[in-house]
């Protein structure tokens, strides 16, 4: 299942957008390889998350291509974690599908080790945050579309998620973070969405 | 794979794991133990209406766990993570089908009992309302996933799919009420076939659906 393919890539030419009628973005072209990773930025409302589902398949592009090759890992700020399940349960539910070997080791760097017990829905928003990292360190994909990563995290846990990021690109992982806080990453591509906005259409 | 997203689903949906998901069951009963004091105690007007009551209190039940069928996963991001995993979404809803039939079917048979007795129905009867409602629960499970996925990304889903449910159910209740007018099985035979069909259309239509909302 998780196996990645030869070479993680993340891959859009000439991509347009659109959510409900309203083209968000254009002619956004973008190839990401191995060890490469994408900040891109946008205000509220710019296209950012339709961006990511887009590239993960899930949301079908107004015009263009777009497309990701190796096992994608998505994270945004649905977990897909049962609420009323234990964290434990509900994390161990995607480890089996996922075939995770190293649980005790995912749980204890993303500081859930004593939060196993607590259901999902009473956790905080930084832990369930870390709740979504472990779910995708298990999963062990090559291309990482992370959609505002950051949002909720105290310090310490934002350096902890910057840690993650370099690790997955020095093996050969490729990243798409799309967030409009800062990420100080060595050697990180920086795009604004807004810059592909489309041009308000003249009124009919 | 499918064995772990049945597991789940049915730890989700199953009476008694919490949730509220025996109201179905207690409500079914419910029905069947008001019904004689509505009508007084008489056994020939209870017996020889109790059968239909029982398939009206089934389909009433259906409508109950509706709302937590679909719109709560596609909340979580649950049927997205799958996706990413390979899963179609006709697998997801054919496993959700078999896991809601599970957990509402087989416990609403059981049930069947103590409302026969409450309602006072003879041994045949029992036997035919017991068949119907074995054959006809697939159906009702079907129906009411493709109405709880149809309807997941409306902000009034849950009054909504109650109303829907009951006229695509119709042909269902006139066919199990039949039988027990007739006294004769022979048009349980047409139930199980409306819920096998069902059954059989169900992943394609609510997999689709939740294709399209996403």
């Amino acid at each position: 299942m998780m196996q990645g393919s030869d070479a993680p890539r993340i891959y859009a030419y000439e991509l347009a957008c659109r959510r409900g009628d309203r083209l968000l973005f254009r002619k956004f072209s973008l190839e990401l390889g191995p060890g490469e990773a994408c900040h891109v930025t946008g205000a509220n409302g710019s296209g950012k998350t339709t961006l990511i589902r887009t590239l993960a398949g899930l949301n079908a592009p107004f015009a263009g291509t777009a497309h990701c090759e190796g096992a994608i890992g998505l994270m945004d700020e649905r977990t897909g974690l049962d609420p009323e399940q234990p964290l434990g349960r509900a994390l161990d539910f995607w480890f089996a599908l996922d075939g995770a070997q190293d649980r005790e080791i995912v749980l204890d760097r993303l500081r859930l080790t004593g939060l196993v017990d607590v259901p999902v829905r009473y956790l905080s928003t930084g832990q369930r945050k870390r709740a979504g990292f472990a779910r995708l360190l298990g999963q062990g994909a090559k291309v990482w579309l992370l959609d505002e990563p950051l949002s909720g995290l105290d310090t310490s846990s934002r350096e902890l998620v910057r840690e993650l990021i370099i690790e997955h690109l020095s093996n050969q992982g490729v990243a798409l973070i799309v967030s409009h806080q800062s990420l100080p990453l060595p050697g990180l591509k920086t795009l604004s969405i807004e810059d592909f906005a489309a041009e308000p259409e003249p009124l009919a | 794979m499918i064995l772990r997203l049945l597991k789940r689903d049915l730890a989700q949906f199953f009476p008694f794991s919490g949730g509220g998901a025996a109201l179905p069951v207690i409500f079914f009963v419910a029905v069947a133990m008001l019904y004689p004091f509505v009508v007084g105690p008489d056994t020939n007007t209870l017996s020889r209406t109790g059968g239909g009551v029982v398939w009206i209190a089934a389909q009433l039940a259906a409508i109950l766990p509706l709302e937590r069928l679909v719109a709560r996963d596609i909340d979580l991001g649950h049927f997205d993570q799958l996706r990413l995993r390979g899963v179609t979404e006709e697998a997801m809803m054919a496993v959700r089908v078999l896991a809601h039939w599970l957990s509402f079917g087989p416990p609403l048979i059981l049930a069947t009992f103590p409302a026969a007795a409450l309602l006072q129905l003879d041994g045949p009867t029992l036997h035919l309302v017991l068949i119907g409602v074995l054959a006809g629960t697939p159906g009702l499970a079907a129906i009411g996933l493709m109405i709880a996925a149809l309807t997941a990304s409306l902000r009034a889903g849950a009054a909504l799919s109650g109303l829907l449910l009951i006229p695509l159910a119709l042909p269902l209740l006139i066919f199990g009420a039949g039988a027990l007018a007739r006294q004769d099985a022979a048009s349980l035979g047409f139930v199980a076939a409306i819920s096998l069909g069902l059954v059989a259309l169900t992943p394609f239509a609510a997999g689709a659906a939740i294709r399209a909302v996403r």
